[in-house]
């Protein structure tokens, strides 16, 4: 089939990610479009658009271009789709938009006009990333930086700044904090209380939270440090500053520290300064085996242990027991296999970790030690568990905590795949996250077959939360889907289900 | 850096937190709404959107 790309580029016209993605989806489901993208034309943007074959060969774009491409398949089509693009682009603004308040165009300018500003979030194109914290470091400003795609050069420089100013630098790639109070990019609305938590993860970091703010126990501060900082070549600069910051930190009297396993180095490191601390703490590394911890520290390979730990051994949900729960679901497709398709990459860790101690076969694309890296096509006997925030399904696209409908094709396929008998989803809730994912996920699920998989899903969030944590279970609860109080528990009854597919 | 009441990051934990937002603006509102002071900066690429050109000038202080 002969397919047409078309190009339009806007010079010096800027848009952030959100509202790019979203009018992407717009010109994307123009008719006879088969793919469309909005984007800046950043070099990692245009070569994600070469690669799609959106971008047309000597089409020269620049950081500061917006780039709108349209593939359809005829002319007349991507013409129209390109039109209702820059029409969208060329709106003018609303009223509440046009009388917003005057707004800075640096870091500089706003620090001047607001001197009490201390924390810069910084969430640009990765590209641009890092000169932007750079500026922030250099006006004795804390920052979180959201964006990912920074090198680890860059990291490791923006942290030893950040060091030497005695400033914190968390991020890259940080996707949670919570500050006194305040939730910084993908955060839950908590209770506040004693317990602190330095997160290597994003999601991980909200799981724990809400758990604990849902069992009655408050969160003093949340402190992201970036998915490396655990790595051997940033030593864990972040992770040891939140360690003296909780240590000084009247409000807080138990810290969980939750990653991957870090390089063995560093564990060793961050132990030892642990050891040394006034605090009693939670050591949470998702996937290590049973790990020595000093006396002040308890070990926990996951994340509801964790959080179990955190409120001195109260459980979660322990009202809720799997075999129980298994033996009353009506249909037991009997293929016997599961499926999980999550956004939060921690829970997928999570449940990488429960599916193998319960002595299942399992492949991940992003496995944790021990379990076997997915190839597509291959071991058809193994669950698979599936990081859809991962970057081979956002790249160019929505994380699916903004935009659910990342998760779409794959369940799709799944509901309609006999070798299932479960799949395991998750819904993140709170700050920056979609508004109603249980809506979503309703919809695409309602006309499943009889002998679909089971469906069970966890919800991370809290009563607070802008979605409401309680109306998006009822939703999901209504819709047939089965849901657990945490992901750790929603994996341990799948694995019920499946241990017993077909009985 | 460090004075008599300990490093900058120590104190951030005991004091109010002020946010300049540079990106996304949706994070604006959710910091308003749980009464964060907050100020977005109308942010775009710098530099001519040469990010290399960028973090030359950021590291220059331009």
């Amino acid at each position: 089939m002969k397919v047409v790309v078309l190009n339009e580029i806007r010079k010096g016209f800027y848009l952030d990610s959100v509202a790019l993605m979203r009018l992407s989806r717009e010109v994307a489901a123009c008719p006879g479009v088969i793919e469309a993208a909005l984007m800046m034309g950043t070099p990692s943007n245009a070569a994600i658009m070469r690669n799609a074959g959106l971008l047309n060969e000597g089409a020269a774009v620049k950081g500061n271009d917006l780039v709108i491409a349209v593939k359809a398949d005829t002319e007349p089509a991507a013409r129209d789709a390109l039109d209702g693009a820059i029409k969208s682009l060329e709106k003018p603004k609303s009223q509440g938009e046009a009388s917003a308040a005057w707004r800075p165009h640096s870091i500089s300018a706003a620090v001047k006009v607001r001197p009490e500003i201390n924390l810069a979030l910084i969430s640009v194109p990765g590209d641009f990333a890092a000169a932007e914290a750079r500026k922030a470091l250099n006006r004795g400003l804390h920052v979180l930086m959201f964006s990912d795609n920074v090198s680890l050069e860059d990291e490791l420089s923006l942290k030893l700044q950040a060091r030497d100013a005695g400033l914190l630098m968390m991020g890259p790639d940080c996707g949670t904090a919570v500050i006194g109070g305040a939730p910084l990019a993908f955060a839950n609305r908590l209770r506040r209380g004693k317990i602190g938590i330095i997160g290597a993860s994003g999601t991980g970091t909200q799981e724990v939270s809400c758990l604990v703010s849902e069992a009655g126990e408050g969160i003093s501060h949340a402190i992201g440090v970036g998915g490396r900082d655990l790595k051997k070549d940033i030593g864990g600069i972040t992770t040891l500053m939140a360690i003296d910051a909780f240590d000084s930190d009247p409000e807080t009297d138990h810290v969980v520290l939750i990653s991957k396993p870090p390089h063995p180095d560093v564990a060793t490191t961050v132990l030892k300064r642990i050891g040394q601390s006034r605090k009693s703490f939670t050591v949470c590394f998702i996937g290590a085996s049973d790990m020595t911890v000093p006396a002040n520290a308890r070990f926990s390979p996951t994340l509801k242990g964790a959080a179990e730990l955190a409120l001195g051994g109260k459980p979660i949900g322990a009202e809720f027991d799997p075999g129980a729960v298994a033996s009353r679901v009506a249909r037991r497709p009997a293929g016997g296999g599961i499926e999980g398709l999550f956004a939060g990459g921690t829970l997928c860790a999570e449940a990488q970790v429960i599916l193998t101690a319960a002595g299942r076969e399992v492949t991940s694309n992003a496995a944790i030690p021990g379990v076997k890296t997915l190839c597509a096509g291959r071991d058809p006997g193994r669950d698979r568990l599936i990081d859809l925030g991962d970057d081979e399904y956002t790249r160019g696209r929505p994380h699916p905590m903004i935009d659910p409908s990342v998760r779409d094709d794959a369940l799709r396929a799944a509901l309609r795949n006999p070798a299932l008998s479960v799949i395991l989803l998750d819904l993140v809730l709170g700050y920056g996250a979609h508004a109603d994912p249980a809506e979503h996920l309703t919809r695409l699920v309602a006309d499943r077959g009889q002998d679909a998989p089971v469906l069970i899903a966890s919800v991370v969030g809290t009563e607070q939360d802008p979605q409401v944590r309680s109306a998006q279970v009822r939703k999901l609860e209504l819709a047939g889907i089965v849901v657990a109080p945490s992901n750790a528990q929603a994996c341990e009854l799948a694995v019920a289900i499946a241990n017993t597919a077909g009985r | 850096m460090t004075d008599q009441n300990g490093p900058q990051y120590q104190r951030l934990l005991a004091g109010k937190v002020e946010v300049v937002n540079v990106g996304l603006e949706g994070f604006v509102k959710d910091l308003h709404d749980c009464g964060i002071g907050v100020v977005h900066v109308d942010w775009k690429p710098s530099a001519g959107g040469d990010p290399q050109m960028a973090a030359l000038l950021a590291k220059l202080g331009v």
